[in-house]
């Protein structure tokens, strides 16, 4: 209760935030129902992880931490660049962007 | 001044997820989501990564949401219908998040040892970081380059126009 009225925060905070971040990620991959936007959640799932190296970074004084969001952040790169492709190449293949109607592999 | 700036950022960050879920437009989950890139921008030079700050506005916030965004607008994606999805989804996916939040909440909140984070802690400058990157982790860096360029190839690829065409260039490409 004491460090809520200093000026520090403690870092489990920004581990909760990154949790929560994650959660909030995982719950937009299960209730979008268009393809960019479930793409957009998986961006906010490696966001919220890479807050939480980051963190760890800052905790143990570690510079290795940051470096693996360095490599975090250039595969994500290469991923969206890949995925949207890829999104376009369905779009054009089947006209729609809702999930419900690009069910080909379905059982 | 550490604590208020957190509270600030990690507000816009939350609100900013929570927008994403709830805007049915995908060109305003893209910009909630450019505003939860910026707020962790901030959060990363609180926590002393100066670099990463940089890069993330520039990585994320600039070319990743530029190429949504250009998607978003080069498909003409409209508004998304709702429906409830899958059956397994409800009765498996929603109560697995709740799961999985409370255990990431209790395991943090019953941590030792996790210290604080105060703005007298100093930044991480980008030289020591490019003193481990380019001595001990050279090689992953330049197997990374390969990927990109692996990457680049393959949206090339992915995105030409038509399969069987005789002119095999990257002239077309709808995204690099």
């Amino acid at each position: 209760m004491n460090s809520l009225f200093s000026q520090e925060v403690p870092i489990a905070w920004y581990l909760l935030l990154s949790a929560i971040l994650f959660s909030l990620g995982v719950l937009g991959f299960l209730i979008k129902r268009n393809l960019i936007t479930i793409f957009m959640s998986i961006e906010l799932m490696l966001n919220a992880v890479n807050l939480s190296f980051v963190t760890f970074a800052h905790q143990w004084h570690a510079v290795k931490g940051q470096i693996f969001v360095f490599f975090v952040m250039m595969v994500a790169a290469a991923e969206a660049a890949v995925g949207l492709a890829i999104i376009i190449a369905v779009f054009r293949a089947r006209a729609t962007l809702a999930v419900d109607r690009i069910d080909l592999m379905k059982l | 001044m550490h604590l208020i700036l957190f509270i600030v950022f990690a507000g816009f960050c939350l609100a900013g997820a929570i927008n994403l879920l709830l805007q049915s437009h995908p060109i305003n989950s893209a910009l909630s989501l450019i505003v939860v890139m910026t707020s962790l921008a901030v959060l990363y030079l609180l926590l002393g990564a100066e670099f990463l700050a940089a890069a993330q506005v520039i990585v994320y916030a600039g070319a990743i949401m530029v190429l949504f965004t250009f998607v978003v607008m080069l498909l003409n994606a409209g508004r998304e219908e709702r429906t409830m999805g899958s059956r397994s989804a409800r009765a498996v996916g929603f109560p697995a998040v709740v799961v999985l939040l409370g255990v990431f909440a209790t395991v943090i909140l019953k941590a030792h040892g996790l210290g604080v984070a105060a703005l007298s802690d100093g930044v991480t400058s980008t030289a020591e970081l490019s003193k481990v990157l380019f001595t001990e982790l050279l090689l992953p860096f330049e197997v990374t380059s390969v990927l990109i360029l692996i990457a680049i190839l393959g949206a090339v690829a992915l995105a030409r126009q038509g399969d069987g065409e005789p002119h095999a260039s990257g002239e077309r490409t709808p995204t690099k």
